[in-house]
């Protein structure tokens, strides 16, 4: 596009609050990603990193600020110059565009492979039952799973059951991908497979959030590191000048523990 | 001798195989026959009592039982299906985030099971005492519902109405306990992909919650089968009521006694059944690979019930 001032930023985190009874768990985040990019948010335990994720599609209710994703303001509409409270069911709605995938995976237990990945197109797009199927079939071909479209996700090992998480999320076709840990209950042999297809996603210029402790990850794939302590963004840049040159003693003393 | 058992065992376990000698349970055996010698005794006594064992076939398919049996069925089926149903929304009330819906589940759960079952039905059954109408106006004159409180609520009614709405308390709670036990990140991923509340409890959360409501469901089911019988108490025509019918005029108090307990086992026996089906089919969707909503697993579990094993499908 020509003309940058038109291009509007794909998600757009202005003074985002939270607290959970007196903490203040998150102090005034902002944060601007542009579509096709690719944003790892780092920081010890307790930052806040899965609390700002989780605000970010509503899954908390945000106590100061605002998160815009598309144009949108999430959990609000913007009428005369006032944000309304949308009720759960309209919220939903904004949801759909917003893909997540958990630390502990949370596939739907009763249901095979096949069946969760199409339970999103079908039940809430409303897309014919066949073609859901066919499409999720084809996803599932992407990350590897087509041969175990008929197992539960109990007959799956963990790195499975995130390729299958993923490719749920992607069925819905989302604008936006968040990811909190995606590796982090996996054992080790099986980080890889995930971040392979993550990695796919991300050359396919697919807009993710990603926290992360798997910095070579990072390196090589973020447009951008955010790095989080306290509820506050300490450090932003491109992972070549935060990871290499952190210019924050808090990060400098993060990345020491983690290198 | 101790050191040609050793030898011995040196030179076997070269070869291999040494006899195993399998401990005897005599325990099994003692009790066995225990149980046999007191079964006997019991059969004995029985065989001298002063029954008429003979019209007791005769009666169970006496008029009268077999209206007692229906009203018996009727009764536990569409009270326990009206607790089942008034169960989900008190307990939905119960985890709501509205104070006044979680206020007033716990008062509705307070006070229904609380009382009596007799008392509430001997409420509902003189209910006509304080209200000779009952009737609901519409709000531009009229009414939606205007008639006697005699002619609406029935023997059957009241006895229906003290049943559900007292089994519905304890519904109430197993339900709660079933949607407590699934683990929130199930619901959560449901909102991530834009699944809204009713949706996400449809879809996700209850069907996974059933296996645990479904164990105490059936238990109390088979309660509500038993219980019907305080129903006799206002002079519904069920099972026992009906029995009483029969042997004041034969005098024959046990053989119809019996004639009832034979149906009461019945219906228990087939409800045990079905539930154990039911059980299977929710519980096999978390691991196994038969394909299917539980529902059609169950019909189909049933239908191949005296061969397959749902861990074959
Ligand atoms: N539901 C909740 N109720 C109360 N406190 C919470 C809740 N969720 C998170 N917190 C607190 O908020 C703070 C930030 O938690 P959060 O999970 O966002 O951290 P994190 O950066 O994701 O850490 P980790 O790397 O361990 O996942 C922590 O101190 C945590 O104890
Ligand atoms: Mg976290």
């Amino acid at each position: 596009m020509s003309d940058a001032g038109l291009e509007q930023p794909l998600l757009r985190a202005v003074g985002v609050r939270k607290r959970f009874g007196d903490t203040e768990v998150l102090r005034g985040i902002d944060l601007t990603v542009s579509k096709g990019k690719v944003v790892c948010l780092l920081g010890p335990s307790g930052a806040g990193k899965s609390t700002f994720l989780r605000c970010i599609n509503h899954l908390e209710t945000i106590d100061g600020g605002q998160v815009w994703v598309d144009g949108e303001p999430i959990g609000f509409r913007l009428r005369h110059g006032k944000l309304y409270e949308l009720p759960e069911r309209e919220v939903a709605k904004q949801r759909r565009h917003i893909g997540m995938v958990f630390q502990r995976f949370n596939l739907f237990a009763h249901r095979t492979v096949l069946e969760n990945v199409a339970e999103g197109p079908v039940r809430v797009l409303g897309v014919a039952t066949g073609d859901a199927r066919r499409e999720a079939l084809a996803l599932l071909d992407r990350v590897g799973l087509a041969h175990r479209a008929d197992a539960y996700p109990g007959q799956l090992s963990g790195g499975q059951q995130q390729r299958v998480a993923i490719a749920r999320s992607l069925a819905m076709r989302p604008k936006l991908m968040l990811f909190d840990e995606p590796t982090s209950a996996l054992d080790p042999e099986l980080v890889g497979e995930v971040l392979e297809v993550m990695r796919a996603l991300a050359a396919e210029d697919m807009t993710m959030i990603v926290v992360t402790h798997e910095m070579g990850f990072a390196r090589e794939v973020a447009d951008e590191v955010v790095f989080m302590v306290d509820g506050a963004v300490v450090e932003t840049g491109p992972p070549s000048q935060v990871l290499a040159a952190p210019r924050h003693e808090r990060t400098r003393q993060f990345l020491a523990r983690v290198l | 001798m101790a050191e040609a058992d050793v030898q011995d065992g040196r030179a076997l376990a070269v070869g291999g195989e040494l006899p195993i000698v399998r401990l005897r349970h005599w325990g099994r055996w003692v009790s066995g026959v225990v149980v046999l010698g007191l079964l006997a005794l019991l059969g004995v006594a029985l065989a001298q009592a002063q029954v008429q064992y003979g019209s007791v076939p005769e009666f169970l398919w006496y008029r009268v039982i077999l209206v007692g049996l229906l009203n018996t069925v009727v009764l536990a089926v569409v009270a326990q299906g009206s607790a089942i149903v008034i169960g989900v929304v008190i307990a939905l009330m119960r985890r709501s985030v509205n104070p006044v819906a979680r206020w007033f589940a716990a008062a509705y759960i307070w006070l229904f099971r609380g009382l009596p079952v007799l008392l509430q039905i001997l409420i509902w059954y003189n209910l006509a005492l304080v209200f000779t109408y009952i009737s609901i106006p519409l709000p531009f004159g009229g009414y939606l519902l205007h008639e006697q409180t005699n002619v609406l609520v029935t023997a059957f009614v009241a006895a229906l109405l003290g049943l559900a709405l007292n089994e519905s308390a304890y519904m109430a709670e197993i339900v709660r306990a079933g949607l407590n036990s699934v683990d929130q990140g199930q619901a959560e991923a449901a909102k991530s992909i834009g699944m809204g509340p009713l949706l996400t409890l449809r879809r996700v959360v209850l069907p996974q919650a059933m296996r645990v409501i479904i164990p105490p469901t059936g238990n109390d089911f088979i309660n509500m089968l038993k219980g019907t019988s305080i129903a006799s108490v206002i002079g519904v025509t069920e099972l026992i009521h009906a029995a009483n019918n029969i042997s004041s005029n034969n005098l024959l108090v046990m053989e119809t006694l019996l004639a009832a307990a034979i149906w009461y086992m019945v219906v228990v026996t087939v409800a045990g059944v079905g539930q154990h089906y039911l059980e299977r089919a929710f519980d096999a969707a978390d691991r196994t690979g038969s394909a299917g909503g539980p529902w059609s697993r169950a019909a189909r579990a049933l239908r191949t019930a005296p061969t397959v094993r749902s861990r074959d499908v």
